[in-house]
Formats: structure tokens, C-alpha cells, sequence
């Protein structure tokens, strides 16, 4: 599945939402799946700053493909988390920095990436940016 | 009289809102409250017939503008009980206020060595320019701890207050807990010690009535848009004896009485602090607000919202799982609170979710939270105009997002 069908089978699974709450309904469902962090990861190297709940992501490489591991405080965040690793999980660094994650201004989040939402997704999108930026670094150097 | 919400609410237009397809549930007053057609008209009428920069124009609509902005100053002078409208200065907001104390105070008045006080209640904007100035001073910022209610003690503020201390800065109203500290009793006894007193009134001036007077504090700081007026304008009270001592803040402008290439002599207070083009049209739309209030009646407001929030404390206290925070003292205003292994921010978008807006987070009061062992609370917040409908749209959000995230 590329990138961009993630995204849709993403947008086709909340496309008959009729109000903000079963968007919310999906998210948490969604948080709940999220595997999560160990407690020892959920460090301040980990964290992104400026959030009103806490996150945390990781970010490795393995045999080529990018694996993320999340968590926050908040399970609504935490199933947003979880739709940006659906997507971006088992991505080459090349493809995943490419990635126009067009699907959460469908989903009707933009709200949550405005620059001045607390506990943005704005910073998560832009931290995993940075994740990723750093892994195309590091597989080129390789 | 009594208050009519029904009738009140018709004065607001935004209340008309509907939020997610509901009807707007506006408990986030604490952060800003809406504003009634009254000041909307002020302020349209002000740019439609007057509009025009004051104190400089011989011409028609500079003496108008010149006229209206001073006749809100008069009216603040009044509300507040101040000696004369030359205490009264108009500022952005409350944090302005602050800072142009913390400068110009600091500037004249504190040395190496000096102490500031302020409380562990503070909102930022009345620590950070104290820690600020303390680390240009090196002075030292002497913090009064929080009680488990919510409250700071005589007793301890006066252990604090030494013959270094300058200025203590404080709070009327915890913008967290809306809890009240004894600031008369505290201004007392500052005052047999020959120290200033600066209050914070950003959450006390749209529910407490405020009399610089009674109160006898040298410094008074609030907002116009957190009392039904326009973001941008706000006031600093101050005592005619420190405002004829102080030096200007910032310069520029509107603030002279001659100016030199080498050297310049200030105009008098409260000009000297005014600095640039003020906020002409926001001290109109302030003066509107605060004639609003009169309208009213001070003390209805007073009766009815104590009424609203004895109805919402119930209410919230019967939510299974419900934490309030500051214990039982008395709450003007705002109420914190959690849900019992819910992240505030996930029942704070649930509430939206239900067009009922709250806040959530640490509400510019780390230090307070801190104190508490908390990162965040959800804080609800009422206004004049909050009536029953707001408080059963919250308890219902609550237990929604009880259902989806409990």
C-alpha cells in the first residue's frame, strides 16, 4: 500500500462521520490500538516541546524502512499518532520526507494544526518531519 | 433589579453562536468574556463619526476624539475611586500594565540587593516582569507559597516583608482556582512598612467591585477584554504620588512637553506613560463596557453569578470522578477540575466537540499547577450572562466524555 492509499483507505473509513464526536470516537478507537512507548522512552529526549498533553516519538531505521513508536498522555493525540504511523510506518526515508499528508486537512484537523493549538499536531507533524529529515541524513551517510 | 439572563443574553451576539451544530456553551470567560451590542456600537460609532488621532489636530474631529478618549478616562477614574483621571492610564492590558510598572518602578526604584514579592497564585504575566527585573537588578523575587486551599496567608506574606523589600505584586483573583487572597489585610500591612502594593485585578474587575480607595493599593492592573470590552485596551491605576515619581516606560509620541536633539523633558502624568497613538477606540468600547456594568448594577451581578456558580459547584461536585481543585474555599468566577484518569485535553475537545468551550492546560500559572502536582486542569469560567443552559451543556459534555474516554 503506497503512501497515498493509506490515506485514502484513511479519508474512506471517516467519510460518513456526521459529527466532531465519531471523529473523536475514531481517534480514541485508534489511540487505544497505538502500541505505545516503554516508560523509559517516554524521556525528555523523546518529547516534543510545547505540548499541553505530553508526546513522545521515536524514530529507527531498519534494514532501509523507518519504524516509529508514539505515545501521549492524551489518547485522542494518541490516535492521531497512530494514523500518522499507519501511513508513514515501513516508509523509506526518501519516501516518507516526500509525503504530502494531505489526509488530515480531509479529515477536518486542521484545526489542530494551527500554530497556536497548544498540543498541535502541527508540532507532531513537524517533529516527525525532523525524524525523518534525520534518517535521510543518516541513510545517505551510510 | 434582578438579572434577567434571558434578556442579558440578547445583548451578545456571539452567544447566538452554534458550535459543531450546537448551540455555543461559552464557559471561557476567565480567557475572555463576549461582548454586548452596546460596546459593538461605541466602538463603530467611534471609527464612523470620529475617528481621528487626539490631542494633536486644532481641527473638529481631533477635539471630538481628544474629548471622548479623556471622557473614558474620567469614567475609570470613577469606577475605581481614583483621586482624579490623571491616576487612571491607558494600557494594552493588564500585562502592559505589569511590565510598565516592573520597568519604570524598577528602573527608579530597585537595586541590587532589593526584594520583590508575589505569590505562588501569580498568572505569568505578574511573575515574569518581576523575575525579570530582579535578574537586571540583581534583586531577589521573594515567592509567597500557596496554601492546600488555594489561599496565601497574612502570616506568611508578612514573614517575607523586610527593609529590602520594594514592591509586593499580587493577585486578586487566582485565574486557576478563583480564590481570593486577603489583599486588604496584605496592603495594610505592606503599608506599616512602607511598601508599595501592586494588584493584578485581570480576573477580579468583571466580578468584584474594585475601589483603588478602599483598597488603598498604590497600583492597579486590568484588562478591558476579560469585562466585556475590546481586546487591546486595558488600565493601570496608580497612586498620583508614584506617578509623579516614575519615569516613562516606553517613549515616543504623545508623551513631551519639549523636545531637544540632546535631551527631552516629559509631559505630566498619565500622558508621560502614553507613549504613541493609544487605543482610542478601545478606551471608547471600555468605557461603553463599564457603562454596561453600571446598567446593571454591580451588585446584581455580584447575586447572580454566585448563584450560577452555588448551581455549577452542585452540579459538578454529583459527575462520578469529578476532582475539583481549592479545596472549599469560596470560587468567584472559574472552577478547575478534572476527570479521574482523563487527560484534560481529550475531555477539553469532547467538550467542543459538544459546542461547550472551556480551557484547558497549565492557564498561563505553571508555578500555581506545579504547586498542585498537576500539568493541567480543564477550567470553566462564568459570566454575567451564563445562565443554566451553559452549566447542564458542560455537566452533559462531561459525562459524554466520560462515556468515550472513561
Amino acid at each position: 500500500m503506497t503512501i497515498q492509499e493509506a490515506q485514502e483507505a484513511i479519508i474512506k473509513e471517516t467519510a460518513g462521520f456526521g459529527s466532531r464526536l465519531e471523529m473523536y470516537d475514531y481517534l480514541v478507537a485508534w489511540g487505544e490500538e497505538l502500541p505505545g512507548l516503554e516508560d523509559s522512552q517516554k524521556n525528555d529526549r523523546n518529547a516534543l516541546p510545547g505540548c499541553q498533553s505530553r508526546v513522545w516519538i521515536t524514530a529507527k531505521l531498519e534494514n532501509g524502512r523507518i519504524l516509529f513508536a508514539a505515545d501521549s498522555d492524551s489518547v485522542i493525540l494518541r490516535g492521531m499518532l497512530a494514523l500518522l504511523v499507519r501511513v508513514l510506518q515501513n516508509r523509506t526515508p526518501e519516501e516518507a520526507a516526500s509525503a504530502d499528508l494531505y489526509f488530515l486537512r480531509q479529515l477536518g484537523l486542521e484545526q489542530h494544526l494551527s500554530p497556536a493549538r497548544a498540543a498541535g499536531l502541527r508540532t507532531i507533524v513537524r517533529h516527525v518531519r525532523q525524524l525523518v529529515e534525520h534518517l535521510v541524513d543518516t541513510s545517505l551517510t551510510k | 433589579m434582578t438579572i434577567d439572563p434571558k434578556k442579558i443574553r440578547a445583548d451578545f451576539p456571539a452567544l447566538t453562536r452554534r458550535v459543531h451544530g450546537r448551540p455555543l456553551a461559552y464557559l471561557d470567560n476567565a480567557a475572555t468574556t463576549h461582548k454586548p451590542r452596546a460596546v459593538l456600537e461605541a466602538i463603530s460609532d467611534f471609527y464612523s463619526t470620529k475617528n481621528s488621532n487626539i490631542h494633536r489636530g486644532v481641527h473638529t474631529l481631533s477635539e471630538e476624539a481628544s474629548a471622548v478618549y479623556e471622557e473614558a478616562r474620567e469614567t475609570m477614574s470613577r469606577i475605581l475611586g481614583a483621586a482624579g483621571p490623571e491616576e487612571v492610564i491607558f494600557t494594552s492590558g493588564t500585562t502592559a500594565a505589569i511590565n510598565l510598572v516592573a520597568a519604570s518602578f524598577g528602573r527608579a526604584f530597585v537595586s541590587e540587593g532589593d526584594e520583590i514579592i508575589v505569590s505562588e497564585l501569580e498568572h505569568h504575566s505578574n511573575l515574569i516582569p518581576w523575575q525579570m527585573l530582579c535578574r537586571e537588578r540583581k534583586a531577589k523575587l521573594r515567592v509567597i507559597p500557596m496554601d492546600e486551599s488555594g489561599g496565601i496567608t497574612r502570616e506568611t506574606t508578612a514573614g517575607l516583608m523586610n527593609k529590602r523589600t520594594r514592591l509586593v505584586a499580587l493577585t486578586c483573583l487566582s485565574n486557576v482556582l478563583g480564590t481570593a487572597p486577603p489583599v486588604r489585610e496584605i496592603i495594610r500591612l505592606a503599608h506599616e512598612r512602607e511598601i508599595p502594593v501592586l494588584l493584578d485585578a485581570a480576573q477580579a474587575a468583571p466580578h468584584l467591585p474594585l475601589s483603588v480607595r478602599e483598597l488603598d493599593c498604590d497600583f492597579l492592573a486590568f484588562s478591558g477584554h476579560k469585562m466585556y470590552g475590546p481586546t487591546g485596551i486595558g488600565v493601570l491605576y496608580g497612586k498620583k504620588r508614584w506617578l509623579e515619581v516614575l519615569p516613562p516606560w516606553q517613549t515616543g509620541g504623545g508623551m513631551i512637553a519639549s523636545v531637544r536633539l540632546d535631551e527631552t523633558e516629559f509631559a505630566e502624568p498619565p500622558f508621560r506613560f502614553e507613549a504613541g497613538t493609544p487605543h482610542i477606540a478601545g478606551a471608547v468600547g471600555l468605557k461603553a463596557a463599564v457603562e454596561y456594568i453600571r446598567s446593571l448594577g454591580s451588585e446584581n451581578i455580584r447575586i447572580r453569578e454566585r448563584e450560577v456558580m452555588d448551581l455549577f459547584l452542585g452540579r459538578l461536585r454529583n459527575i462520578p470522578g469529578i476532582i475539583l481543585y481549592g479545596g472549599e474555599s469560596p470560587r468567584t468566577g472559574v472552577v478547575s477540575f478534572n476527570l479521574e484518569g482523563i487527560d484534560p485535553y481529550d475531555a477539553g475537545l469532547i467538550l467542543d466537540g459538544m459546542g461547550v468551550a472551556v480551557r484547558t492546560g497549565s492557564h498561563c500559572a505553571e508555578p500555581l499547577l506545579r504547586a498542585l502536582g498537576l500539568r493541567s486542569t480543564m477550567r470553566a469560567s462564568i459570566a454575567l450572562y451564563t445562565d443554566e443552559s451553559d452549566i447542564e451543556a458542560l455537566i452533559r459534555g462531561l459525562e459524554q466524555a466520560r462515556k468515550m474516554l472513561g
